[in-house]
């Protein structure tokens, strides 16, 4: 399977990844490379088996509906790169996003 | 914008998010309350930090079981987690844990009620995912501040089969769901403060054709009144691109309550791609027949059930059994009053007729009424027993709304108690007619209608306090002689 420039850049925006132009035929190849093993999986006969959706044969243990977290707020403000007013400040972003 | 609807055939699904009333978020700890301080029931879970994971609330898998229920629903079982990849600053994972194609609730359906009657609208699906934070665009010096207290918060994302065709059905639709949830008690429905909010995807065809036109999805509409007007502006403004040649562009719209129009969101670069995926940091969940068995048990009587069962246990009228119904909590304080009056039709027509007209005067809510259920039951009993005639318990109704009083107290204190003594009444009547001989004659040489003037004179003479049917029947004798 072989992508287009678009492609590329279509994935690499929806990651969020700044690819430059000139590394675009690098990645590429790369990718390729990486699609081609996919596409060795896909000539596994898969019809006769359930899909799965975890490798573990188990089911999801639950907590009961209990407040358990304190207020941390100055502690994990700490981390941000910027903070005012108890918020953590980020480039302005105005776009609807469900 | 004029256009003619009559061959047009609107084509709407809905939506609806529900926030979930339970106390900690859906994969943490952390605090669900509203209006707190910024930040501060966001924990390091809702924050994404590296190494932690998210540990499920069996609470939300409860909720989501009863609502499957009440829409008549399949419960999957295993049902799954998946991620819905996107960035956004308030989603500080870069991805919303979300279903995909094993949702808690798929295909059911609720009956409303339409000018032509019952129509069955089906619900595809209601699936679990998290909130996300919120985002505050002013006075940071150009950046945006953002408070992460609702991330993580639980939602139940109801989806309906496009089988609705207008906005009144709409509209019937979301109140129908509101009066579940709340029967269900898995949220408050406030959809001002944003515990449900409603999308409604919109499209329009001309009548009789198969084929479902191009549809836009309105956001941000938060009242059934909105909701009504922002689908019907949305209809009208189809139609009228359509017939001006134009296409529908498949797009997200924003409704703005102000000018009651819908506008285009900013559309992006490159189409949304959410790269949906199994969750990996959560197992599929087995729900055990017994484990919903348990939640079953504890479903209460729904609204459709309780609306049949006013008509049949208490004889009241389907239109007065479907009013009271429909809000859980009057019908709660119906049972209430009644348990006390023994008297279902006249507790539902105090109810419905003096007690809303006071809430609505003070804007209040059946919870917050200034007359308790206790109390209006004791009025309505009084009545019932012959203490005080109708038009005197209007009085102290009022006095009831205004003080701390019992019904009693008042009723003995200010001398209110009913004459049903019949020498008593005799006695007034008397009084009236020696009083009055030109209306007397008048009356007995044909002026019938003059009855009313001596039951009006006799009702005033008691101040109010005589038995109506008795100053009826003995005033008639009298009269006659």
């Amino acid at each position: 399977m072989s992508l287009s420039d678009q492609e590329l850049k279509e994935i690499a925006y929806l990651a969020r990844i700044n690819v430059k132009d000139e590394s675009l035929s690098a990645l590429k190849v790369e990718l390729e490379e990486i699609l081609k093993l996919f596409e060795e999986l896909n000539e596994a006969d898969t019809s006769e088996v359930d899909a799965m959706s975890h490798p573990l044969d188990l089911s999801q243990p639950v907590r009961k509906d209990e407040v358990t977290e304190k207020n941390e707020r100055e502690e994990l403000l700490k981390n941000a790169p910027s903070a005012k007013s108890g918020l953590f400040l980020v480039p302005k972003v105005i776009e609807g996003e469900g | 914008m004029s256009v003619n609807l009559d061959n047009w055939e609107a084509v709407i699904g809905l939506e609806i998010h529900v926030q979930l009333s339970t106390k900690s978020k859906l994969f943490s700890g952390a605090s669900t309350d509203f209006g707190a301080l910024p930040n501060t029931q966001a924990c390091n879970i809702d924050l994404a930090l590296p190494g932690v994971l998210p540990v499920l609330n069996e609470e939300v898998l409860k909720m989501a079981i009863k609502l499957g229920k009440a829409l008549n629903a399949e419960i999957n079982s295993p049902t799954s987690f998946a991620r819905k990849n996107y960035f956004y600053p308030d989603s500080p994972k870069g991805y919303q844990i979300s279903q995909m194609d094993k949702p808690i609730v798929e295909t059911g359906y609720l009956d409303i009620e339409t000018e032509e009657g019952k129509k069955r609208i089906g619900v595809t699906r209601a699936h679990l995912e998290e909130d996300a934070g919120k985002s505050l665009h002013d006075d940071f010096e150009g950046q945006s501040g953002i408070d992460l207290n609702r991330a993580g918060t639980p939602l139940l994302e109801i989806v309906s089969e496009p089988e609705i065709n207008s906005p009144q059905e709409a509209v019937a639709y979301l109140k129908s769901i509101h009066s579940i949830i709340r029967y269900l008690d898995i949220s408050d429905g406030n959809m001002a403060e944003g515990s449900m909010r409603c999308d409604a995807n919109v499209s329009v065809r001309k009548k009789g054709e198969k084929d479902l036109g191009i549809r836009t999805e309105t956001k941000n509409v938060n009242s059934f009144r909105f909701v009504e007007k922002a689908i019907q502006y949305e209809i009208e403004r189809q139609i009228h691109e359509i017939e001006s040649g134009n296409k529908i562009t498949q797009e997200t719209r924003l409704y703005d309550s102000q000018t009651n129009t819908t506008r285009p969101m900013r559309s992006k670069e490159f189409a949304n791609d959410y790269r949906y995926f199994p969750e990996p940091d959560l197992l599929p969940i087995n729900l055990d027949k017994s484990f919903i068995d348990e939640v079953m048990a504890t479903m209460p009587e729904m609204p459709s059930e309780k609306k049949e069962r006013f008509i049949s246990e208490f004889g009241l009228s389907a239109y007065d059994a479907e009013l009271l119904a429909a809000d859980k909590d009057l019908a709660d304080f119906f049972e209430d009053v009644n348990a006390v009056s023994k008297s279902p039709k006249l507790s539902a027509n105090w109810i419905m007729g003096e007690l809303s007209a006071e809430l609505n005067n003070e804007n209040l809510t059946i919870r917050e009424s200034k007359v308790t259920s206790n109390k209006l039951g004791q009025l309505i009993l009084r009545i019932e027993d012959g203490t005080i005639s109708g038009k005197i318990a209007k009085e102290i109704f009022e006095k009831l709304w205004s003080s701390d009083n019992e019904v009693d107290e008042i009723i003995q204190s200010e001398g209110l108690e009913q004459v049903t003594d019949d020498k008593e009444i005799e006695s007034m009547i008397d009084e009236v007619i020696n009083s009055n001989p030109e209306q007397l004659e008048q009356y007995r040489s044909g002026k019938d209608r003059l009855f009313g003037f001596f039951v009006g004179q006799v009702m005033k003479a008691s101040q109010g306090k005589a038995n109506p049917k008795q100053v009826n029947d003995i005033l008639r004798k009298k009269l006659e002689k």
